[in-house]
C-alpha cells in the first residue's frame, strides 16, 4: 500500500511537472529520439491512414491550418501556412491568405498554386490516385487560387466543420510542379516546407530529419534534428524509454507501462495524459435476431456499469472516461449530469440491470440466451474491454462466447454483416462532431455503419448539427443525435473513451498531449532541456 | 518422434489377460517409478478437470474489481488476475480445457494416423507411395507452424484448435503405424485372411490394426503432452481458445505479461501447471514405451 502511494505521488509529481516546464525559455540543440510502433506504408499522407506515416514524416511538412499545439483539447485552430482567413456571410466561401516567404526544402517558394494542387489531389484525385479522406470534402465545390497568396474554397452548402477539415494533420502541402509531373511522386519521396529536412529512412530501423535552416517561422525549430526509431514491440518501446535510448513514444503506453517507467526513472520521467478521441463501441447487427429489437439492444447497454468499469479498467488498459459521442471536456461534450440521464449511464446499476432483465423478458429473450461476440485481435484495449463486456452481460443472464478475429480479417467480417454483436471503434484526428458522428448515419450513407440500420431521423439530426452555424444550436442538435443513437434506439453501444498516456523523458519540453495521436507531430515547438 | 518396433504378436493379449492388469500395473510401478509418478499426476489432472465444478473455490469467470491483482492469500491461495478472478479456480478449470484438447487431439491424431498408416502399408505399391508423399508434405512443416497455419485458416475457438493440433499429428502417427504394419502385412495370418476372401476393410480393422496397439498407445501418451503444450502455445499467441474461457496458455498472455513484475503469480502458477502436466505425460509416455518395446524391455 505504501509502495503504491509512493508511486502515485511520483506519477502526480511527474504529471504536474509538465506545465511548469512549458513556461521555460526554449533551448536550442539536441536530437529528439522517439519510438514509432508502426512503419509508413508509403510517404504520402493523403493516401494513408496510419500514425506510422504521421509520426516520422509530419516534421517535413506544413498544413494550411492546425490545432494550436499548446491546446490540450486541440479544438482551437491557428494558422500554419495560412496567416489569416475569412468566411463569407452565407458560410459557403472560405478565403485564406497565405504567408509570404515560405520555401520548400529545395529552395522554391510555396504559393497558392501548391495549395490548390495539393487540395485538388485530396478532394478530386485523378483515376489511379488514392485519397483516403476525400469523402470528408463532399461539400467542396471548387478550390481556387486567385493570386499567389490567396486560396479560396467554395462550398456547395454550409458546414460547421470545414475549418477543422482544413486543419487536418493529413493534408500536407505538396509542390505543384512535382504533382504536375507525377501524382504519385510523394509516395516514395519527401519535399515539404516543414521545420525539418529529410535525411534518411532505413526500413525496419529508423527515420532521420535535420533542422531546416530556412524555416519560415523564424527562431524555430529548436532541435538540431530528430530520429524516429521503429519498434513494434510494446515491451521494447518501454525498454527504450527506460534505458533513455528514446525520449518519447507519441502514441501512448498502458497504465502498467507508465507505472513501470515512473518507478524506474522517478523524476527523469514526465507524464502527460489526456482523454483520447477514440472510443470502443459495440455494433449490434440489426439484421440478426434478437438484435433487431431495440429492447434487447437497450438491455445490453443497461447491463454495463460504466463508472465501475472506468475505475477498474483504467488501471489495466488504455481506457478511462465515461463519455457520450464527444470527448469529455471538449466544446460539444455532454456534461456528466446530463449524461447520467441516458440509458446505460445511470448511476444506480441495480436499477439499470433490473430494467435490462425486464426488457429482455418482454422481448422474449430467455435467461441464459447465448450469442457470439466478435472481437478484434489487437490486445490493447480490445482484449480487456471484451472480457469486461462479457462479464457485464453475464450479470443480466446472457451467455456470451467471444470469438477473436485476426485484425486483418476483422473488417471483412464486419462489412459482410457476419456477426451478431461485435467490437468496433471510432477514432478521430480532431474532436469535431461531423468527423466523430459521420459513421452513425444510415447504412446507405455510411459504409462504416456496422450495426446495419437505416434511421432517417438520425440522418436528419446529423445534417442539422452539421449545418448549424450557431454553437448552441449545434450543441442542441448533437444532444438529440446522441439520445437517439445510444438511448432511444440504442443502435450502437459506447463502452469507454480511450485514455492517452504519454510518459516521456523529462528533458522533452514544448510538446503538449492532445486527444489525438495524429496531432502535434510537426515538432517545431519541441525542445530538449539540459 | 521416435520409431517404435511393433510388439511381437501375442504380447498385448498377455498383458490384457483377465486378472493380469493389477499385476501389470504393480510391475510397471515397481520397474518404472518415474513413469508411475507421471501416471499419478496425469490421473490427478484428469480428476481435477472432471471435478472442477466441485473443487474450485470460486467461479472462474466471476470478476471482483475490489480484488484486482491481489497477491496470494488465505482468501485466494494463488492470488487473483487483472479482473479479480481467482487464479487457482481458473487453473483448476483450465485443466478441463487442457485435458479436453489433449485427449481429443491425441486420440483423433493417433487413431486417424494409425488407420492411414496401416492402410498405406497394407495396400503397398502406388497407394502407399501416394499416401507417403502426401504425408511427407505435411511432415516437412514443424508441428507448431502447421498448427498455426491451420488455425489461421479455420479461426479460433476450441473446436478449431482441436482440429489444428490434430491435423499435424496425423502424418506423424501414420509414419509410425506404417512401419509397424509393414511387418504385420507379411504375416501368414494376413495372407490367410486374404485367401479366405475377407474384405480389405475387415483385414485392416480386425487383423492389422489391433496388432499396432503398442506403438499406438505410446503415440497416444506422447501426443497428449504435445497437444497440451500446443494448445497453451496457440492460446498464448491469441490463436487458441478465447477469453473468458479458463485455459492455461491464455492465462499467460495479456495482463500476465503486462504485470509480470508487480503480479508474477498471474504467470508463474499457470506456467507451472503446464510444465507439470507436460512433464507428467512425457514421463508416463516414455515409461510406457519402455515397457511395451520388447527391445528396451530386455535391456
Amino acid at each position: 500500500m505504501r509502495r503504491r502511494l509512493g508511486l502515485l505521488t511520483v506519477i502526480l509529481a511527474a504529471t504536474l511537472a509538465v506545465p511548469a516546464g512549458a513556461q521555460e525559455k526554449p533551448r536550442y540543440g539536441g536530437e529528439l529520439i522517439f519510438a514509432v510502433p508502426s512503419e509508413p506504408p508509403s510517404y504520402d499522407a493523403h493516401r494513408e491512414e496510419t500514425f506510422g506515416v504521421i509520426h516520422p514524416l509530419a516534421p517535413h511538412y506544413n498544413t494550411l491550418l492546425r490545432p494550436d499545439p499548446a491546446d490540450k483539447t486541440a479544438t482551437r485552430i491557428v494558422g500554419d501556412l495560412a496567416e489569416s482567413w475569412t468566411i463569407s456571410k452565407d458560410g459557403r466561401t472560405y478565403t485564406l491568405k497565405l504567408r509570404r516567404g515560405v520555401k520548400f526544402h529545395d529552395g522554391s517558394e510555396m504559393t497558392s498554386k501548391d495549395v490548390k494542387a495539393s487540395y485538388d489531389k485530396i478532394i478530386f484525385p485523378p483515376a489511379g490516385v488514392a485519397s483516403d479522406r476525400k469523402g470528408e470534402y463532399l461539400d467542396v465545390e471548387a478550390v481556387q487560387a486567385p493570386d499567389p497568396y490567396t486560396v479560396v474554397f467554395r462550398l456547395k452548402w454550409t458546414s460547421g466543420s470545414f475549418l477543422m477539415s482544413l486543419a487536418s494533420p493529413w493534408n500536407w502541402i505538396y509542390k505543384a510542379d512535382i504533382l504536375a509531373k507525377d501524382m504519385r511522386w510523394y509516395e516514395t519521396n519527401v519535399m515539404g516546407t516543414g521545420p525539418f529536412v529529410f535525411v534518411e529512412h532505413v526500413k525496419g530501423s529508423h527515420w532521420v530529419g535535420k533542422r531546416n535552416p530556412n524555416y519560415w517561422d523564424k527562431g524555430k525549430p529548436y532541435l538540431d534534428g530528430y530520429r524516429a526509431i521503429f519498434i513494434r514491440d510494446s515491451a521494447a518501446q518501454v525498454s527504450a524509454v527506460r534505458g533513455e535510448r528514446a525520449h518519447i513514444q507519441f502514441r501512448g503506453f498502458s497504465p502498467a507501462e507508465r507505472d513501470n517507467l515512473v518507478a524506474a526513472l522517478g523524476s527523469k520521467i514526465a507524464v502527460q495524459e489526456s482523454p483520447w478521441d477514440c472510443a470502443l463501441l459495440v455494433a449490434m447487427n440489426h439484421e440478426k435476431k434478437p438484435f433487431d429489437d431495440k429492447r434487447v439492444r437497450r438491455a445490453l447497454t443497461l447491463a454495463l456499469d460504466r463508472y465501475q468499469g472506468s475505475q477498474a479498467l483504467s488501471k489495466i488498459a488504455i481506457v478511462k472516461e465515461v463519455a457520450g459521442v464527444q470527448v469529455p471536456g471538449t466544446p460539444f461534450a455532454t456534461p456528466p449530469a446530463e449524461l447520467e440521464k441516458l440509458v446505460g449511464y445511470w448511476r444506480d446499476i441495480n436499477k439499470s440491470r433490473a430494467e435490462a432483465r425486464r426488457l429482455l423478458k418482454e422481448a422474449g429473450v430467455a435467461d441464459g440466451f447465448a450469442f457470439t461476440f466478435k472481437n478484434r485481435g489487437i490486445p490493447m484495449p480490445y482484449e480487456p474491454v471484451g472480457i469486461w463486456l462479457i462479464d457485464q452481460w453475464r450479470q443480466i443472464g446472457l451467455n456470451v462466447k467471444q470469438e477473436v478475429i485476426e485484425a486483418a480479417k476483422y473488417y471483412a467480417e464486419l462489412r459482410g454483416g457476419n456477426f451478431e454483436a461485435a467490437m468496433d471503434f471510432q477514432c478521430g484526428y480532431i474532436v469535431e462532431p461531423d468527423l466523430d458522428l459521420y459513421k452513425f448515419q444510415s447504412k446507405d450513407k455510411s459504409p462504416a455503419n456496422y450495426s446495419r440500420y437505416t434511421d432517417r431521423v438520425l440522418d436528419e439530426l446529423y445534417e442539422k448539427q452539421s449545418r448549424a452555424v450557431d454553437a448552441d444550436e449545434r450543441r442542441k442538435a448533437i444532444r438529440e443525435f446522441e439520445r437517439r443513437l445510444v438511448d432511444e434506439e440504442a443502435h450502437y453501444l459506447y463502452t469507454l473513451q480511450w485514455h492517452r498516456i504519454i510518459p516521456h523523458n523529462a528533458r522533452v519540453r514544448g510538446w503538449t498531449v492532445s486527444p489525438s495521436h495524429y496531432l502535434n507531430q510537426q515538432l517545431d515547438t519541441v525542445w530538449l532541456a539540459e | 518422434m521416435m520409431a517404435v518396433k511393433p510388439a511381437a504378436l501375442g504380447e498385448i493379449p498377455e498383458v490384457a489377460e483377465r486378472g493380469g492388469w493389477r499385476r501389470a500395473v504393480l510391475e510397471f510401478c515397481r520397474a518404472r517409478p518415474l513413469g508411475a509418478i507421471g501416471a499419478v499426476v496425469v490421473l490427478i489432472n484428469i480428476l481435477v478437470g472432471l471435478g472442477a465444478h466441485v473443487i474450485a473455490p470460486y467461479d472462474p469467470l466471476a470478476t471482483d474489481y475490489g480484488a484486482m491483482l491481489a497477491r496470494p492469500s488465505a482468501g485466494h491461495w494463488l492470488g487473483t488476475d487483472a479482473f479479480g478472478r481467482d487464479v487457482l479456480s481458473r487453473i483448476i478449470y483450465g485443466s478441463r480445457t487442457a485435458m479436453l484438447v489433449g485427449f481429443a487431439c491425441a486420440f483423433l491424431g493417433a487413431t486417424l494416423g494409425a488407420v492411414i498408416g496401416v492402410t498405406s502399408a497394407y495396400f503397398a505399391g502406388k497407394v502407399d507411395l501416394l499416401i507417403q508423399r502426401v504425408m511427407d508434405i505435411f511432415l516437412a512443416f514443424p508441428l507448431i507452424i502447421l498448427a498455426l497455419a491451420v488455425v489461421s485458416i479455420l479461426g479460433t475457438g476450441i473446436e478449431n484448435v482441436i482440429m489444428a493440433i490434430t491435423i499435424p499429428m496425423i502424418p506423424r502417427a501414420a509414419l509410425v503405424a506404417r512401419s509397424s504394419a509393414l511387418a504385420i502385412r507379411e504375416m501368414p495370418y494376413v495372407d490367410a485372411a486374404r485367401a479366405a476372401g475377407f474384405s480389405h476393410r475387415r483385414i485392416i480393422l480386425r487383423h492389422m490394426l489391433p496388432n499396432v496397439m503398442a506403438p499406438y498407445l505410446i503415440m497416444l501418451t506422447a501426443y497428449l503432452g504435445q497437444a497440451i503444450l500446443l494448445e497453451a502455445s496457440l492460446s498464448f499467441l491469441g490463436l487458441g481458445v478465447a477469453e473468458p474461457t479458463p485455459a492455461w496458455g491464455l492465462m499467460l498472455r495479456g495482463a500476465a505479461v503486462q504485470f509480470a513484475e508487480s503480479a508474477p503469480w498471474m504467470a508463474i502458477f499457470p506456467g507451472f501447471a503446464i510444465s507439470l502436466a507436460v512433464f507428467a505425460f512425457n514421463l508416463f509416455g516414455d515409461s510406457l514405451r519402455d515397457a511395451l518395446d520388447p527391445r528396451l524391455r530386455t535391456q
